[in-house]
């Protein structure tokens, strides 16, 4: 589904280089995990991913079933079935959760050519959304992620995300700032989208996430490369040893 | 910076040649010669079969005006207009006053037609669900057709051009014309006083609520015409009314001038909402062409517990001038002001209010959005004025501006006057971008690029979408966001 061969990519402002030639191949059906320390490129990444213009590709390329995905702008890309949560997601003052979730999907829908969502189709999509993860629905009348607190903000990216039944799902740290309870929420609701024909990518720093998420690939990444794969039990190996043992081997 | 690059290569393109409304219309005009004398106001006086202290007012009016200068203090910058290269009087040709709608020349409904104006009363009274809203339509110098005259006859209100009025109504125009913006007020009022052409009458007696909503539009069609529109609503004790004007003209090449005076009274608990939607041509890419909007609005709330609500977006003209005021005359009287101001390409706009608090415990609100893209410049310009004998005086201003792209410019100019220690003045401003990090998230779900703006922009001024009659805030919406096509790539 997912194939980035020999990426580079700089920050435009800058020309400072994040990405310096990462190979990853994501298949249909899979969850992968990237891993790695801080700074290594993780988030970067996920921005590339999804065409954020801050971000210059140098070499390389991003296949999407087969297709560059370079020339699409986030939007585009977005209709094409590619989703990220985002660590910190990003206040919209003045636009109700709900209009904003009505926005999006019938932009999807048109953009993809099929008929806008009735209002009654709708209401009852996200209502069932929003109860599997526990979201009051007065949340969805507040103007999006505008005094959320750091859980409603995850579950609320969650919701997007099951409403918008994206195939190729990134999540970035989508961990940061929930407690156990809250991480429980977020991850039934990701491991519930979880389907043959949709593959989700999990960004983290920690192996906490994956104990609930639980992947079929583990990537390490450092330095915008990617410097080791494995299965489930490199994340564990990693919460044993740090990531000091894995990087000092590759170098 | 690549992002930043491309925002200005975006900026640069700026296509504000997208205005909608920026048709011509031939249709057989009937003109006054050009320029500005005593002679040409005769010639309107006579035009509009006006008695004759109707043209001596106007006769006062211009020699006062021969003796002042134009103001210079307002943040715009433009050449210098010559008065005597402008028409001061354009008519449809046999069309000196409104008609009914049979009567009415099927081209100019066409026009009319064309701006989504309804009209035809019959169409608008079968619809069950259409709000129905009593229209008076201003062509250039003359108001061509006022819908749901019998049916507001009534409920004894009084809604025509001003132009009938002055002949069938005089008692009413002579006690209440000039009363709030006297003809010595300002140049362009003065100047307005003097040629006045059309514009709308609107009185509502004594515990009647106006049973629909009133509202004008305004249409410039001739070229190098300046319109001079002139509207008086008086709204006696307890009644209602709201009204809304919209206004729009063709794509030009030259200036018009639009310089409109609007007065209201209200007396002992009576409230008007006075809403403006004004889409004059805003010129093109390079800045050229527009109009020129210097408008004076004045709201007396002359009664107690009186009220007077200002709600405009304005997204058009070249140049706006203009501050809907409130004298808060009448003791628990309130003034409210909610402004969205859209410029885009090379458009000035200086717009803001006036609250002069003169009664006791009088409030006044203010909540102006001011959006700038291109290289417009957008400022904020408002006075609070708590008077001595003003006992209990509460304002509370909001002011916020947006830029989009980093060649525009916002500015707020908040004058603050206190002669009351008992009053309470609150002030709050703030100054944002939509910032990256924004666009991109919208984007991201999907959203294209121009919706995303539209969306954030919208977002941004729902505080005062809200104050707008239901009808027309869906309008208002939309308007935003067409506004702003070509500020984004």
């Amino acid at each position: 589904m997912l194939e980035i061969k020999n990426l580079h990519a700089r920050i435009a402002e800058d020309g400072t280089e994040i990405i310096r030639g990462l190979n990853l191949t994501v298949k249909a059906g899979e969850v992968a995990a990237i891993m790695g320390p801080n700074g290594s490129g993780k988030s970067t990444l996920s921005y590339i991913l999804s065409g954020r213009e801050d971000y210059e590709v140098t070499e390389g390329d991003i296949l999407y079933n087969g297709e560059s995905i370079l020339d699409l702008d986030p939007a585009e890309r977005a209709s094409k079935g590619i989703f990220l949560a985002f660590q910190y997601p990003v206040e919209i003052p003045g636009v109700a959760t709900m209009q904003f979730l009505k926005v999006a999907m019938n932009e999807q829908r048109k953009a993809r050519g099929e008929e806008e969502l009735t209002t009654p189709d709708f209401i009852r999509r996200v209502k069932e959304a929003a109860a599997e993860l526990k979201i009051d629905p007065a949340m969805l009348r507040r103007p999006l992620n505008v005094g959320f607190s750091g859980g409603e903000k995850k579950r609320a990216e969650i919701l997007q995300m099951a409403l918008l039944e994206p195939k190729l799902c990134i999540l970035d740290e989508t961990d940061s700032g929930l407690d156990i309870d809250a991480l429980k929420i977020v991850a039934d609701g990701v491991n519930a989208l979880k389907s043959p024909d949709r593959a989700v990518i999990v960004i983290t720093h920690y192996q906490r996430l994956l104990e609930y998420i639980v992947p079929d690939t583990v990537h390490v990444l450092y330095k915008g490369q990617v410097i080791r794969s494995g299965d489930k039990d490199l994340a564990l190996e990693l919460e044993a040893n740090g990531y000091a043992d894995i990087i000092g081997k590759a170098a | 910076m690549a992002a930043v690059q491309e925002t200005i290569d975006q900026v640069r393109q700026i296509d504000v040649d997208q205005y909608k409304y920026g048709f011509e219309t031939i249709i057989e005009v009937d003109k006054a010669p050009k320029g500005l004398s005593e002679d040409i106001i005769r010639f309107i006086s006579a035009k509009k079969q006006e008695p004759e202290w109707m043209l001596e007012w106007r006769l006062d009016a211009y020699q006062r005006w021969l003796t002042m200068e134009e103001p210079t203090w307002a943040r715009v910058d433009y050449p210098k207009i010559d008065f005597n290269e402008l028409y001061y009087y354009a008519a449809p040709k046999n069309m000196t006053g409104p008609s009914s709608l049979e009567e009415v020349d099927p081209e100019l409904l066409r026009v009319y037609e064309k701006l989504g104006i309804p009209l035809q009363e019959q169409e608008m009274l079968a619809g069950v669900q259409k709000p129905r809203v009593a229209v008076d339509a201003v062509f250039d110098s003359v108001s061509v057709v006022t819908t749901f005259k019998k049916e507001l006859q009534k409920a004894g209100v009084i809604f025509m051009s001003i132009s009938e009025a002055i002949r069938e109504h005089p008692e009413l125009i002579k006690q209440y014309l000039g009363s709030v913006v006297p003809t010595t007020d300002n140049y362009y009022a003065t100047l307005n006083a003097a040629v006045f052409t059309d514009g709308s009458f609107v009185f509502v007696p004594k515990g009647v609520r106006c049973p629909m909503e009133l509202s004008t539009y305004f249409r410039i069609n001739e070229k190098n015409t300046g319109q001079f529109e002139r509207t008086l609503i008086i709204a006696e004790e307890g009644a209602y009314v709201s009204y809304l004007e919209g206004c729009t003209a063709p794509q030009r090449d030259e200036n018009q001038l639009h310089a409109a005076v609007v007065e209201l009274v209200a007396l002992d608990d009576a409230e008007i909402k006075y809403s403006t939607v004004q889409n004059w041509y805003p010129g093109d890419a390079q800045g050229k062409g527009g109009i020129y909007n210097f408008v004076t609005k004045r709201g007396d709330c002359r009664g107690h517990r009186s009220k007077i609500s200002w709600t405009q977006v304005e997204t058009g003209s070249a140049i706006t001038w203009k501050y809907p005021s409130c004298i808060l005359r009448g003791d628990d009287s309130r003034g409210e002001f909610y402004s969205i101001a859209v410029s885009n390409g090379y458009q000035q706009i200086d717009s803001g209010t006036k609250m002069i608090h003169l009664g006791k415990n009088t409030s006044s609100r203010i909540i102006s959005k001011g959006i700038s893209a291109g290289r417009s410049n957008n400022t904020y310009r408002g006075q609070v004025s708590i008077h001595r004998r003003a006992e209990n005086a509460r304002n509370f201003t909001n002011c916020d501006s947006l830029l989009i792209g980093d060649k525009c410019g916002a500015h707020t100019v908040p004058y603050i006057e206190v002669k009351n220690a008992s009053a309470q003045v609150e002030h709050e401003a703030t100054t944002s971008k939509i910032s990256d990090d924004q666009k991109f998230y919208v984007m991201q779900r999907g959203i294209p690029e121009e919706e995303a703006i539209a969306l954030i922009v919208n977002g941004f001024v729902k505080d005062v979408i809200q104050e707008l009659p239901m009808e027309f805030a869906v309008e208002a919406q939309k308007l935003i966001g067409i506004s702003l096509e070509g500020s984004v790539g």
